[in-house]
């Protein structure tokens, strides 16, 4: 019938066959898309990053640093008003949210039940679905109808955001803390408010950090929480009453963005350049801090 | 056309004897990163025999014979050099194919491994479908392949059945079917038996003297008297040496090196 | 008297170690207290965060009532005779942004994930993945000035021209190209899912026991094959989770879409054309409300778009939390 195959032979059988290198080629191919799959999201924040910079290199200047906007129609102004208002927004709204979110974190690991905890952690992972944008609408309704707006609804509106990823990280880490730490110092006679104090919060405190720093750049990334809780300028100048409305930096490069002469738009890449530099490193650092918390307890098991 | 040659690649009938290659191993190292741990070893699997590896934990057992399927490569970081021979073919030599040497190579994990979301019959036919296998032939390719595994007749009704529902010893014996399935010339064992309770672990042994048959076998073990029971010949590994090899009688009798004998007698590892 | 309060050494010791154990009473149920209204403020956020919200919507629904959600009009003018609000241009914006979004995303997402996990060399496995996770860390004003600045000028010279000269046959591709419009929408919301989705599947395929893979490739499975028989099948519940999260986040993103989808009310089959979003919608309003009528229907598009992430995110928690697949159930059970 037909002529014996080669595959008959074993030799002929190891050397693969042309079936086999059709699944080579295959293989080949989505090896290739994986790998251009993770070079192209590389690029992309390449890309990004290196227009950022390059746009708004040119105008940043220190003018454009210590002076705050100017009313519309008019040239020049700068940023000094939003920087300031940027700070003491996230201060403010750091202040509410990581004393909170760490306690939350305690709560899971050192009191409440498994049912307990896992129903915070499901409020904080449904807190953490809720849109910015409505977070904002929230805080309108609550803070600011039959008020005004204030730094201290935008604050409140950027906590909301921080809440539920300072304490999901404070969770995590403090339950990574080792049974025997905590014990060791219960052992020794130590209440356990101050083994807390002593033990548990040390040796989890990068990572405590972490969960902070992730939190502090994502707000003052945000711009949609402030939308309707802190945008509407009633003063010039820079300010730092958070009883007032504060102008922050993404709010103000969105309003930059939307406008349409050039020098908005220059001054929009310039704030966005001052932005995702801060948000960067911030990232950057508290990145850094999470491997160094993860090897340490992996140390102490 | 493309369909000869697998024609000519459907299971044996169990029972039938038929010619398995040797392996001759010469020379083999094998590393992680620098760390050398198969360290020269010289050592050859008779035709249609089993060939028990022994030696205390962490002396490279698992390494080594992983070396004869080209596993071992699939570690980051880990090379291997020297020769696996079978019959008259390098398994390393660059026009082999090292796909088509796992296909002749099987092997057989430590735990029971079924891939947990496919059905009995799917996990014996995952080997087969590779290579495009006509649906009639794959009925007959699984049902072969679950007799030689001396599982058919425990399994034949539940075919669709989660792989993940059989005991302990019903999946290790599924695993052995789903190696069985591509036709391997040879199969390598690394202790299929230590996750099995001995009602089980007997009847791969009783496996394993039916399946020698039809291809060439090497298992290891850290159970003495199992190598004793199903082992035409044995090897002792000592860090990453081969110390001894000879006719399991005589390397539990009368070895010749006294560290074989320290260590089939108890006195170490 | 005053001997004991000027204090003696070992009498300040002793004072101070008896105001340390009342202090230590004191402390344990104080700590215990905090942390559990803590915790309590975290649930009462939420719910207070649902009620406000739907309070607010209060006027328009029942203005509107349930009818709101498929009417097509968003005239705020109340001298003119078309005033009046409704979601369904939002809704459907919203819908198409996001399907189309996470119909790129997700092979993307598994894609990476695969190069992470399986092709990567082991130096660049780490620094790959936290430059993907830092493309998540963009705040999302400067990826729409990004967007509308460079991309979409691209957009309408370059990648809607090709799109519509191949696939203009299909009417999502027809009409002309525009820089701002869908597809620009698409595109950023692409960008903004993926750090998202292909971190939780790099996360899911470290999880596929070592021996599955193995057995895979000892029946001489190439590595994709191995990926398809192994790997994928076992993930496929969380793949799926982990999109339907990514979809969480597609749906809500308010100001990035904001800045390049146009804003127009407007339904058209062609993704060229400028469309809103419930959330981009909500933010380019937010100077502009005048009536309690339109400030209350925004926060019905609200209460719209936080029903929509909810129920995204109950769905992805719910698929993640199926008991993973057990390795060798059963093993050493009686024969
Ligand atoms: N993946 C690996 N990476 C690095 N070293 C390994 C790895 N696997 C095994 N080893 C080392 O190689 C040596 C031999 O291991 P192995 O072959 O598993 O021994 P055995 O099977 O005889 O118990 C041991 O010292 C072990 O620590
Ligand atoms: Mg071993």
């Amino acid at each position: 019938m037909s002529p014996p195959a080669p595959t008959a032979t074993l030799a002929g059988r190891l050397m693969g066959d042309v079936r086999l290198r059709r699944r080579r080629a295959l293989n080949r191919t989505m090896e290739t898309v994986a790998t251009l799959a993770a070079v192209a999201a590389v690029v992309v924040l390449a890309v990004v990053f290196v227009s950022v910079v390059i746009k708004g290199i040119g105008a940043i200047n220190l003018d454009f640093l210590i002076h705050s906007e100017v009313p519309f129609g008019q040239s020049g102004g700068g940023i000094a008003n939003a920087i300031v208002g940027t700070i003491v927004l996230v201060a403010l709204a750091s202040a509410m949210a990581i004393p909170v979110g760490i306690l939350v974190g305690l709560h899971a690991s050192e009191f409440a039940r498994p049912r307990t905890a896992a129903a915070v952690r499901f409020a904080l992972d449904l807190l953490n679905g809720v849109p910015t944008i409505v977070t904002g609408i929230f805080v309108f309704g609550l803070l600011v109808v039959g008020h005004t707006q204030s730094g201290y609804a935008g604050a409140f509106a950027l906590a909301i955001v921080m809440l539920p990823i300072v304490a999901r990280a404070a969770q995590e880490v403090l339950s990574l803390v080792p049974a025997t730490v905590r014990e060791g110092a219960l052992a020794l006679g130590a209440t356990r408010w101050r083994a807390v104090v002593r033990v548990v919060l040390p040796t989890a405190s990068s990572g405590l950090i972490t969960g902070a720093l992730l939190a502090v750049a994502r707000a003052a990334g945000e711009t949609a929480p402030l939308l309707f809780t802190s945008s509407i300028l009633t003063t010039t100048g820079v300010s730092t009453n958070p009883g007032q409305t504060l102008v922050s930096i993404p709010l103000r490069i969105y309003q930059l963005a939307e406008g349409t002469s050039p020098s908005e738009h220059s001054e929009a890449w310039a704030a966005a350049l001052l932005l995702i530099l801060a948000v960067l490193a911030i990232n950057v650092v508290a990145r850094a801090l999470y491997g160094r918390t993860r090897a340490r307890m992996a140390a102490m098991q | 056309m493309d369909d000869v040659p697998e024609a000519s690649l459907s299971p044996t009938l169990p029972g039938v004897h038929k010619p398995a290659p040797s392996v001759r191993i010469r020379g083999l190292r094998a590393y992680y990163g620098d760390a050398e741990r198969v360290k020269g070893i010289d050592l050859d699997l008779n035709a249609n025999e089993v060939t028990a590896i022994i030696g205390p934990s962490g002396c490279g057992k698992s390494t080594m014979i992983r070396c004869i399927n080209r596993m071992h490569e699939e570690i980051p970081g880990a090379r291997s050099e020297g020769r696996v021979v079978l019959d008259d073919v390098n398994l390393y030599d660059p026009s082999v194919d090292v796909i088509a040497v796992r296909r002749t190579v099987g092997m057989v994990f430590q735990r029971p491994n079924p891939f947990p979301t496919m059905s009995i019959f799917d996990n014996v036919a995952a080997g087969p479908r590779l290579a495009n296998r006509r649906r009639s032939d794959l009925q007959a390719a699984v049902r072969t392949a679950l007799e030689g595994a001396g599982l058919w007749q425990e399994v034949a009704d539940r075919l669709s059945e989660p792989a993940t529902g059989l005991s302990g010893g019903q999946q290790q014996r599924l695993c052995i079917a789903r190696s069985l399935a591509v036709d391997p010339e040879v199969i390598l064992m690394d202790e299929p038996c230590s996750a099995l309770d001995p009602t089980a672990s007997l009847r791969i042994e009783q496996l394993i003297d039916e399946l020698k048959r039809r291809v060439t076998i090497a298992i290891v073990t850290h159970n003495m008297q199992q190598a004793a029971r199903v082992a035409d010949r044995t090897a002792f590994m000592l860090d990453g040496e081969l110390i001894e090899v000879g006719p399991t009688h005589h390397m539990f009798t009368s070895p010749s090196d006294p560290r074989t004998e320290d260590y089939v007698t108890g006195k170490f590892g | 008297m005053t001997t004991y309060s000027s204090g003696t050494p070992v009498a300040a010791v002793r004072l101070s170690s008896a105001r340390r154990t009342a202090v230590d009473r004191a402390g344990d149920p104080i700590l215990r207290g905090l942390t559990w209204l803590a915790s309590a403020v975290a649930i009462v956020l939420f719910v207070a965060l649902v009620y406000k919200v739907c309070d607010l919507a209060g006027e328009s629904f029942s203005h509107y009532g349930l009818s709101f959600i498929g009417r097509e009009t968003w005239n705020p003018n109340p001298s003119t005779k078309t005033y009046g609000f409704g979601a369904a241009d939002f809704l459907f914006g919203t819908a198409v942004t996001s399907f189309f979004a996470l119909l790129i995303a997700a092979p993307t997402s598994v894609a990476i994930a695969l190069f992470l996990t399986e092709l990567a060399p082991r130096r660049a496995r780490r620094p790959v993945a936290t430059l993907v996770e830092l493309l998540a860390a963009i705040p999302s004003v400067v990826l729409g000035l990004w967007g509308l600045i460079v991309l979409a000028p691209i957009m309408s010279s370059t990648i809607e021209p090709a799109l519509h000269a191949v696939l203009g046959w299909i009417p999502l591709f027809s009409g002309t190209p525009s820089s701002v419009g869908i597809l620009t929408g698409v595109v950023i919301l692409t960008i903004m899912t993926v750090p998202i989705v292909s971190a939780v599947m790099h996360e899911l395929f470290g999880t596929v026991p070592g021996e599955l893979k193995e057995a895979a490739l000892a029946l001489g499975a190439t590595r994709w094959e191995m990926v398809r028989m192994v790997m994928l099948p076992y993930a496929r519940s969380g793949m799926v989770g982990a999109v339907i999260l990514g979809l969480g986040r597609a749906l809500g993103e308010a100001i990035a879409v904001a800045l390049v989808v146009g804003n127009a009310d407007a339904i058209h089959t062609s993704l060229f054309e400028p469309g809103s979003t419930l959330a981009s919608h909500i933010a380019a309003e937010y100077q502009g409300a005048t009536t309690s009528l339109q400030i209350s229907s925004l926060a019905y598009l609200a209460v719209i778009l936080l029903a929509l992430s909810v129920i995204a995110n109950l769905i992805a928690r719910l698929i993640a939390r199926r008991a993973p697949l057990r390795l060798g159930a059963g093993v050493g059970g009686p024969e």
